[in-house]
């Protein structure tokens, strides 16, 4: 490594959480934006001495607009899939002046975001081949809200199966359009770049354990990566009152598991440890029919739904994290 | 600056290397703090260099091996955000797949110094030279200058940064070297110290356009038509305010350095009393020099200007030099199909610059040398001849004429 990284002890509950905002007013996601959530509660995380770099998506059309960005820190815009290689240009950047003595040394976070569209998909091969340099200290978060969002909703490789978007609407001979299974994307990284040391999932309804996920991140040391699941009103089609509760539901139907990778040790944590201790999960359904994306369902469309859930919790070697399951004995 | 200072930079040398080599050296010369490289012929030479001369300890910089051309030009792009001096290169279809960080790369007015080892835009499979891929950037906001010689492309490695990154400025620059011609090929070269060049090249200063927490600005904000027109508009006056930067650099270039052409942006070779001029960009310099100096020889006034900036372009010293002339052969390495006269990118741009002109010398176009194939003298002859022709019976037959084509 070759700056220290910033040291960021962990948020001990709510009251705890730094009053500081470093994302403000100005931006103009819609009402319940969850992705708009996780941005703030990632800067508040994160503090002032971050640079934080943006891909083209919701969290970017939505929330710079000239003359009124939200944003207190430093924020730079990058490609849709530049994540990855906006973080290592800039931690690059910054290491080699302070190395050189162009720059006072000291520890500056580096966080790229991007949405799923550009990380999950466009930008994949950028983050692997940024999570494979040890020496700049950078967090790539992730914010999936499920498509394509900024251009009008369209399915992306982290959509689930059978979701109604622009580009996979039900129709009168083929009702489920989206035919791909959602990509496990922190899980395929995790066990794709085993140097890395932490790579987690979380979700804006876990304020404060997704906060200190993003704490870690930053103070381990080298790359590392957040995917969080962000509940979407317009992309989910469900009333905004009801975010908070969506992502809950997520985690409880064991839908989304919430977990970290921190040097080569996988934990589950919340929800989904209770979960995997044998804790009854919440039926897939209480979730999807809280969202007209899947109001086209149909009994045995629910079931299949179901059931990959089940393998996933059953037969996956750990559950949400890594599919293929040893032979059973 | 603590750049590790070898035996090679303490005193003035004469080495004999490629053009690649000369441009790794020059690298090293300006102390690049991030470097990126991505494999394709014929560029690619650079950054062999480059990661040995790290190896060694010759100079230190961040060197990133990328997973593809877009990541190469994004890495640097945001490592020149935070104001670290960077450089880059690609060839061909490498160049291509990087387009969209190119572009916005100039929008954002960052001062990367890119090599582009110009290459044929393959499929079908070809490694030679042709200019199509760096003269896809003409209009993005890239300074853009042909080298033909080894030497030459030190030295102008040097002096983009010294203009990429000048205030008035901020613009990239991309230093076109012919591929194999001129990346692959040795000439004595006269390598400068490390003192001379801190001379020449103050360190990148990004002032209050450095991100940096002390200086928490935002770049690149959604402005619509609110406001991208008025930044347009800016880019396109720091390409006007470019050519003074030059001018003045470059003079100093001359001073510091004891060497230079008269102009930055063009070079002369006996025009003054030529009656026909012929017109092209890089290593055919050669040939055509070679060829020229025997026509001289059997009493025809031809001459040669090399182009050395395309972007800006150097309108008024083109208008004046060809302005008097009988006729002006223009030879483009480059393609643009479709276009006004179904001629050279060159072509088009000449003819435009000698248009306001009250008398506009003959204009004839052509294509050569596609793919890497060489342009010999013989070529060259052919196609004075074919001017030579125009000019005796004042009748174009035709604009665009390719050369040793088969049929
Ligand atoms: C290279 C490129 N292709 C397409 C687009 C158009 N585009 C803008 S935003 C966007 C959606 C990105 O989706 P995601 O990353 O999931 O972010 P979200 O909008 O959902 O927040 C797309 C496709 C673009 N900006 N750049
Ligand atoms: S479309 Fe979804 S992600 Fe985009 S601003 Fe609205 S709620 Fe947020
Ligand atoms: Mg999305």
């Amino acid at each position: 490594m070759t700056t220290v990284t910033q040291d960021l002890p962990p948020v001990k509950g709510v009251k705890n959480i730094p009053l500081e905002e470093q994302f403000t007013s100005g931006h103009r996601t819609c009402q319940g934006c969850e992705s708009a959530l996780v941005m703030r509660l990632m800067i508040k995380a994160a503090g002032p001495r971050t640079i934080v770099l943006g891909s083209t998506g919701c969290m970017y059309v939505a929330n710079t607009t000239y003359y009124s960005t939200p944003w207190v820190v430093p924020w730079m815009h990058t490609q849709l899939g530049s994540s990855g290689s906006a973080a290592t240009g800039t931690a690059a950047g910054l290491a080699s002046m302070m190395r050189k003595g162009k720059m006072k040394q000291e520890p500056i976070n580096v966080i790229a975001f991007c949405g799923d569209g550009g990380g999950a998909d466009m930008g994949l091969s950028a983050i692997s081949a940024t999570l494979q340099h040890e020496e700049y200290n950078l967090l790539i978060l992730m914010y999936d809200n499920e498509s394509y969002a900024n251009t009008d909703i369209q399915v992306s490789g982290s959509s689930p199966w059978g979701a109604n978007s622009t580009f996979s609407p039900p129709g009168t001979l083929h009702r489920i359009m989206n035919r791909r299974w959602k990509k496990n994307t922190a899980g395929m990284l995790a066990v794709g770049h085993p140097q890395v040391r932490y790579i987690a999932t979380g979700c804006a309804s876990y304020a404060t354990d997704m906060m200190n996920k993003v704490r870690k991140a930053l103070s381990i040391g080298g790359p590392t990566f957040i995917h969080t699941l962000d509940p979407c009103p317009k992309g989910w089609d469900y009333d905004p009152m009801y975010s908070h509760e969506l992502g809950m539901l997520a985690v409880q139907t064991g839908i989304w598991v919430q977990y970290e990778v921190e040097d080569g040790k996988v934990t589950l944590n919340g929800p989904s440890k209770m979960l995997a201790k044998g804790k009854k999960r919440l039926p897939v359904e209480e979730y999807l029919k809280r969202q007209g994306r899947f109001a086209h369902f149909t009994k045995e469309d629910i079931a299949y739904y179901q059931s990959q859930i089940d393998v996933m919790w059953e037969k996956w070697w750990i559950p949400g994290v890594i599919p293929p399951s040893p032979e059973d004995d | 600056m603590t750049t590790v200072e070898t035996q090679l930079f303490q005193t003035e040398q004469e080495e004999l290397i490629s053009g690649s080599e000369a441009i790794a050296i020059a690298c090293a010369l300006a102390d690049v703090d991030v470097i990126t490289a991505y494999p394709i012929r014929p560029y690619d030479t650079v950054m062999q260099y480059v990661s040995k001369l790290k190896a060694d300890g010759v100079f230190d910089c961040d060197f990133i091996v990328a997973e593809s051309e877009h990541s190469q030009f994004e890495i640097v792009k945001h490592a020149s955000a935070v104001g670290a001096r960077t450089f880059c290169g690609s060839s061909g279809v490498g160049w291509f797949y990087a387009f969209e960080a190119i572009t916005v790369t100039a929008g954002l007015r960052m001062p990367v110094v890119a090599m582009v080892g110009n290459r044929a835009l393959d499929d079908p499979g070809a490694f030679g030279t042709e200019h199509n891929d760096a003269l896809a950037v003409r209009d993005l906001g890239w300074m853009l200058y042909w080298v033909a010689t080894a030497q030459e492309a030190l030295d102008i490695a040097l002096l983009s940064w010294r203009v990429a990154e000048d205030p008035r400025v901020l613009l990239p620059m991309a230093i076109s070297c012919d591929g194999s011609f001129l990346t692959h090929s040795q000439a004595i070269v006269n390598v400068p110290t490390s003192e001379q060049v801190r001379k020449f090249l103050p360190p990148y200063d990004r002032g209050k356009l450095q991100l940096h927490p002390d200086n928490p600005i935002t770049i690149a904000p959604q402005v619509n038509e609110d406001w991208l027109m008025e930044i347009r508009r800016q880019s396109d006056e720091a390409m006007h305010r470019s050519v003074a930067v030059i001018e003045e650099a470059y003079a100093d270039f001359k001073k510091t350095f004891n060497r230079g052409d008269p102009s930055a942006f063009i070079e002369e070779y006996m025009t003054e009393d030529a009656e026909i001029l012929i017109v092209g960009m890089g290593t055919l310099a050669l040939p055509v020099r070679v060829a020229i100096r025997r026509m001289r020889e059997a009493g025809k006034k031809v001459g040669f200007v090399r182009i050395k900036f395309f972007r800006p372009f150097p309108t008024e010293e083109l208008q004046r030099v060809l302005g008097g002339v009988k006729a002006v052969c223009v030879i483009d390495r480059d393609y643009s199909f479709g276009s006004p006269s179904f001629a050279g990118v060159l072509f088009h741009e000449l003819r435009s610059t000698l248009y306001p002109l009250e008398k506009r010398p003959l204009m004839l176009n052509f294509i050569a040398g596609l793919g890497g194939r060489e342009i010999h003298t013989n070529d060259v002859n052919h196609m004075v001849d074919i001017v030579q022709k125009a000019i005796d019976t004042g009748k174009i037959e035709q604009e665009a004429t390719w050369i040793g084509v088969r049929e």
